[in-house]
């Protein structure tokens, strides 16, 4: 029966070829922690990856309760730490693998970073993952803020004084961000959107590329 | 399938298409000049890295039972709290504080340092184009990465230890340990969890034309929580009846009281020295005690 559908798909739209890119090439031995332990050095991409869907699915489930202005905000992330059934579980989840998730990409970075990974053909792949890099961080930071305790307004108000100093654009970026002259209303909207919309979006885009990279170049090879 | 119009197939694509015909598969590439026993991905590679990753989810699930996510107080722009970004931040907070990377040379501090560090961790391939790829045959590269690892985790600590410090001096709780803390001790008394959210709707004053409403202006109670009982410099005092009982209330007059919202000195005397009996002193206990949101 399956299979049947599975052909009936196939016919039309030549399915085949797209999974076997995803799921069928070989495992080298020296990437391969059952057979050189070292290896899980090599581990340390896909963990991130498996981190970052684990963001994507409790932050699919924290917009159900979250409401981005400032007078709900906290009382929708309090009434989710201490009235939803499981609800400090997810918040916990995604709290505590935004930290994790930045571990996890810093030790790949270093893994590529020692094997001198990043060489000659996959310089592309590693600015990529540079700019992966970036958006991370970029989701730490708008993430901060949207509790709206005390702790994120302040790190927030702080963090846009620094982009204040950078000279010439620093002003547009901290009015951008800001969406006005203080910290408040607008900016938690803007941080909300940037954090929930616009960088996952290109982190998705990132991600493919990389996978793509991956795919077509292979793992480098032993050192 | 595709462009060959072949008729036995259900959908022809028309040749009007520019895009070459490829094979449709990356070819997997060839591991044959490895050394070694190479396994393939599905399924035999895929169960082990499964298997993997479900300890690892156990791992991260004990942790985020034990460890709930802190959550401090709403934000208010008059709190005095010391700031402090995520912890993967705080080496560059930290270097920022230094005088060469502030004040008269804040440009060199938020563009300089971290632009050169950046860009050149963003350019490395093109920086280090060497064939050489083991970490010991590329002292610079590696040297640079080591001398920037060692200055994260120092600049890193040495925030971390000075705001600890900074707690210490201060005698400042961090309002998540103060929430939890504000949390238990309600539970304790058995009351429900207290909500710090800003409350929309506004809690009346009970019984406003009471005499204990007399009694607390002339007490001078109004100084410090106000006329309308929503507080200055001392906490608001409307649906007070919900955390204290008379007694308490009481207590709180005659003793005063420290806490987190700040100092209450001893009232009984001013009190009686505003005139109020000590008959007075207990009905304006008593109606405080009677302050709470729900009734109406
Ligand atoms: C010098 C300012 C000051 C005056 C005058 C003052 N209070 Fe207070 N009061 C405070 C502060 C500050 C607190 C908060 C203490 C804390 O953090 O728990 C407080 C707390 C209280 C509380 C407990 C509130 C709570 O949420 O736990 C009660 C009840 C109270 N005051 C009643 C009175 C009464 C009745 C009077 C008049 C006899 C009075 N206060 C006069 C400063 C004052
Ligand atoms: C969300 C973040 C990221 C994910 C999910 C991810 C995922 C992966 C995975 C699964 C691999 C296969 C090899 C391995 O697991 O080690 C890989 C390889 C690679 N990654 Fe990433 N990565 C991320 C971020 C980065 C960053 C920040 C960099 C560096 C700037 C980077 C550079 C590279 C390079 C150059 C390779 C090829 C290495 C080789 O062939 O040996 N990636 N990535």
């Amino acid at each position: 029966m399956l299979k049947s559908v599975y052909n009936w798909v196939d016919e039309r739209l030549d399915i085949t070829p797209i999974w076997r890119d995803v799921a069928d090439h070989e495992v080298p031995e020296h990437v391969n922690p059952a057979h050189h332990f070292s290896a899980f050095v090599y581990c340390f991409g896909g963990l991130t990856f498996f981190i970052t869907v684990i963001q994507i699915l409790s932050g699919m489930f924290l917009t159900m309760y979250y409401v981005p202005d400032i007078i709900n905000a906290y009382a929708s992330v309090e009434f989710l730490q201490t009235k939803v059934a499981f609800g400090q579980i997810v918040r916990g989840m995604h709290h505590w693998g935004a930290s994790l998730v930045i571990v996890m990409m810093f030790l790949h970075t270093l893994r590529v970073f020692f094997t001198g990974s990043y060489k000659a053909p996959r310089e592309m792949n590693w600015v990529v993952g540079m700019l992966i890099f970036f958006v991370m961080i970029g989701l730490g930071l708008t993430g901060y803020l949207l509790p709206w305790d005390n702790k994120s307004y302040f790190a927030t108000k702080v963090t846009l004084e620094i982009a204040n100093s950078v000279p010439v654009l620093g002003p547009i970026i901290k009015e951008l961000l800001q969406g006005g002259t203080i910290v408040g209303a607008q900016t938690l909207t803007r941080f909300f959107a940037i954090h929930v919309f616009f960088l996952p979006a290109v982190l998705l885009i990132l991600l493919v590329g990389h996978f793509i990279m991956i795919r077509r170049q292979g793992i480098s090879g032993p050192l | 399938m595709g462009h060959g119009g072949k008729s036995n197939e259900k959908v022809v694509f028309v040749g009007d298409s520019r895009v070459r015909k490829g094979n449709g598969f990356i070819t997997p590439p060839d591991y044959t000049s490895y050394p070694g026993k190479s396994e393939a991905f599905i399924p035999n590679f895929l169960l082990k890295e499964w298997m993997v990753g479900v300890v690892v989810l156990v791992g991260f699930l004990v942790l985020t039972i034990s460890e709930p996510a802190p959550l401090g107080f709403p934000a208010n722009p008059t709190a005095s709290v010391i700031p402090m970004p995520d912890w993967y931040f705080l080496f560059l907070y930290q270097y920022l504080k230094y005088p060469y990377a502030s004040g008269d040379f804040i440009v060199l501090g938020t563009l300089g340092v971290p632009g050169v560090a950046f860009g050149g961790l963003l350019l490395a391939p093109f920086l280090d184009r060497g064939k050489e790829r083991r970490f010991y045959r590329r002292p610079i590269a590696s040297a640079i990465m080591l001398l920037s690892l060692v200055s994260i985790v120092y600049l890193t600590n040495f925030a971390w230890t000075h705001y600890k410090h900074e707690l210490a001096k201060t005698g400042i709780k961090p309002e998540e340990e103060r929430r939890i803390e504000k949390a238990r001790e309600a539970r304790e008394k058995g009351l429900p969890a207290p909500s710090n959210a800003v409350q929309t709707k506004e809690v009346a004053i009970v019984d406003k034309d009471d005499a204990g409403m007399e009694s607390f202006k002339k007490a001078t109670c109004i100084s410090c929580h106000a006329a309308d009982l929503k507080g200055a410099s001392g906490p608001s005092l409307r649906g007070v009846g919900d955390k204290h009982d008379k007694a308490a209330i009481l207590t709180i007059i005659k003793e005063g009281k420290k806490g987190p919202d700040g100092n209450m000195p001893p009232m009984y005397d001013t009190a009686k020295g505003a005139g109020l009996s000590d008959q007075d002193i207990d009905h304006l206990a008593e109606w405080l005690s009677k302050q709470k949101a729900e009734a109406k």
